[in-house]
């Protein structure tokens, strides 16, 4: 258990100091936001009737690109092969790395959503649903994502890959998502339903993510 | 305690690198694993760390922890040194002490061992590569592993880091430890040769 | 070792100097600051009320001079930059850096006066108005700038990507101010009240002009603070690399 406190620790450390990549995601999803009125149009009921689902594209897009690196830089730097000979299973490893990359990275995208809800007029109400709808939603983005972020250690290849491969897996996740912010909003679909299989998909992840980054990460070891 | 391997193949991308290697090493041994480049030595070392499989043959380990595996009991140091830029000198030793658990000594000990005491607080950006590979050596010093797995361990030191290292050597085979290094210069300390891949 | 040291030494000598002037000048261009301040804010409260948007218009006061110190702290910013590709001069950076946190809070006041001072107008905090608009993507300039010298840890390599960016966002910003107006006319015929359209009254003008001068006298004002700090840190960095040089005793 320590031994997960400390590789926590450790990252979001580097994820929080100079060079360490957690607030560039924030600042991506605030730009991903604003680029949206300018292809659209200022038209502000046409932005409040999108906003959800404009959060929520900004957002699996920001939560995705910094997911790039998670196990790129300890593979580079010979860390990855000490954490496989740890006595600490693979896969617990994994996820406290996917754990601290959403703390570090994800959480701030939350936390920012009512600023940019302002800016898509969204109301009180709106902006709640879709921030609780993130909550639960992008953990599930990141636990699926580190799939792919194995795979482009194993592959030795990153970024735009990495994307295409994770990008359908995510779907779910941005249809229930949106369903349930926009259930909440709108009606007349009841908000529990949809909420319900987002926590479920993110639960689902917690074992399939954890799991299959360890099997793909054993099965590439060079 | 006594590690030796039997019969390992090992294959890496399509090609054979070696066939039918024997070794056996025990309590209080160094092995140094000499050859060519290209023959085979980090394979080995690899191989022993659970970080390649063999496409055949066997290593064991007898008289060591009995419910952890091969890989638990090792220590491996191999080019890289596994240090993040960002963190300070001690914030990466303590992170590997937590991280890798086990009976552990104290950080500080190992920092001033290896000569790097009065870094502590500095970020590791700053170390030079020779100071990088003390930083590793100190990991090594910091959480208990009884087998030593070395990759060319004593580049990047000066004379007198070698001779630093080669006392720790001798220190951790005098407390039942055991090492495996592959290496081209001379370790600097009483050691059994291994010569694999055939003649240069 | 002892060469290094030296080295390091004389590379300093400038900003010595600077270290030593800018002690003396500080504490005159705080007065000086707390003064203006002082008196447009009087000055303002003085000033009558818009028959139209009654006190609101107040937040005028505020909202102007931070937006036109968003735009003249990037000219700061660009004249650095040139400091720094064509004279290299060693100040010319720490300069540039030292800005880009003090622009991006200028800017980010001129947001949220101005997202305040609509609000009665619109009924919203936001409106994508083309003033508005083209100050929010001023914003996301500095931000990206600030990530950039976040990115590298060694100063003077953030330095050179930090001017290139710098410069050309100062070529781009017409053009974007210009799309930007043009998207929005595009989109909503011109039938809002749009801010500070109107001739300004003497009894705005006189305040609005202190407070003008007032915050950009804060803004050198922090801004040569924020170049001590940039300059010591450095001292400190390169203190830390002649530590970790040394060998143990």
């Amino acid at each position: 258990m320590s031994a997960l406190a400390a590789l926590i620790r450790r990252d979001i450390r580097i994820a929080l100091r100079v060079g360490g990549g957690a607030l560039i995601g924030v600042l991506f999803f605030l730009t991903v936001v604003v680029l949206m009125p300018f292809a659209v149009g200022p038209d502000l009921a046409l932005l409040t009737r999108l906003g959800p689902a404009i959060l929520w594209l900004g957002a699996l897009l920001a939560s995705l690109l910094t997911l790039d690196r998670l196990f790129m830089a300890d593979q580079e730097d010979g860390s990855l092969d000490l954490i496989t000979m740890s006595r600490t299973p693979l896969e617990l490893a994994c996820a406290a790395k996917a754990l601290a990359h959403w703390l570090a990275a994800g959480v701030p995208l939350i936390v920012a959503t009512p600023v940019l809800g302002l800016l898509l007029n969204l109301d009180m109400l709106a902006t709640a649903a879709v921030a609780l709808t993130l909550l639960a939603g992008t953990p599930a983005l990141t636990f699926t994502g580190m799939i792919g972020a194995a795979l482009a250690v194993t592959l030795h290849r990153g970024g735009l890959l990495m994307a295409v491969l994770v990008l359908p897996l995510s779907i779910p996740v941005l249809i229930f998502g949106v369903a349930a912010s926009q259930a909440a909003i709108t009606g007349p679909l009841s908000f529990g339903a949809p909420f319900s299989i987002l926590c479920a998909l993110s639960l689902v992840s917690f074992v399939i993510g954890p799991l299959a980054a360890a099997a793909s990460l054993r099965h590439g070891l060079d | 305690m006594r590690l030796s391997g039997r019969g390992i193949n090992c294959v890496r991308g399509g090609r054979a690198v070696f066939a039918g290697l024997n070794f056996e090493a025990v309590s209080g041994e160094a092995l140094a694993v000499t050859g060519r480049n290209g023959s085979g030595k980090t394979s080995l070392l690899r191989l022993i760390a659970g970080l390649l499989v063999p496409a055949g043959g066997s290593i064991e380990l007898e008289g060591g922890e009995a419910e952890m595996t091969l890989a638990e009991q090792c220590h491996y140091l191999g080019h890289r040194d596994a240090l993040k830029p960002a963190l300070s000198v001690g914030e990466n030793l303590s992170f590997w002490a937590g991280f890798l658990g086990g009976e552990r000594f104290d950080a500080s000990e190992g920092l001033s061992a290896v000569g790097l005491d009065h870094a502590t607080h500095l970020p590791a950006a700053f170390l030079s590569a020779g100071q990088r590979r003390r930083l590793s050596v100190a990991r090594l010093l910091t959480v208990r592993r009884p087998v030593w797995l070395l990759d060319e361990p004593t580049t990047a030191l000066d004379t007198a880091g070698q001779d630093m290292f080669a006392r720790l050597m001798r220190d951790h085979l005098a407390s039942g430890g055991l090492i495996i290094a592959a290496t081209h210069a001379p370790l600097g300390i009483e050691s059994r040769e291994l010569r694999i891949g055939g003649i240069a | 070792m002892l060469n290094q040291g030296t080295m390091t030494l004389i590379d300093l000598a400038n900003p010595t100097r600077f270290l030593a002037l800018t002690a003396r000048v500080l504490p005159w261009l705080a007065g000086a600051t707390v003064i203006l301040l002082a008196i447009g804010l009087y000055q303002a409260a003085l000033a009558p009320d818009d028959y139209q948007q009654g006190a609101t218009v107040k937040i005028m006061f505020i909202h102007v001079p931070n937006a036109w110190l968003s735009m003249f702290v990037w000219g700061v910013m660009s004249l650095a930059s040139l400091g720094t590709l064509v004279w290299r001069h060693p100040l010319a950076d720490v300069a540039a850096k030292a800005a880009a946190p003090i622009g991006a809070a200028f800017t980010f006041l001129a947001l949220v006066t101005g997202s305040l001072w609509g609000r009665p107008m619109w009924g919203t905090y936001w409106e994508w108005d083309a003033r508005l608009t083209s100050v929010l993507i001023l914003f996301l300039m500095y931000l990206g700038l600030i990530a950039l010298w976040r990115a590298v840890e060694d100063p003077s390599r953030a330095a050179r990507a930090a001017a290139v960016l710098t410069l050309v966002g100062a070529i781009n910003l017409p053009i974007i101010k210009f799309s930007v107006d043009w998207w929005n006319t595009l989109h909503q015929p011109a039938s809002v009240v749009r801010m500070g359209g109107s001739t300004l009254d003497r009894s705005f003008l006189i305040p609005l002009l202190v407070m003008a001068i007032g915050f950009t006298l804060l803004f050198l004002t922090l801004h040569l603070a924020a170049m001590r700090n940039e300059i010591l840190r450095r001292r400190v960095r390169s203190l830390q690399m002649m530590q970790a040089s040394r060998q143990a005793a």
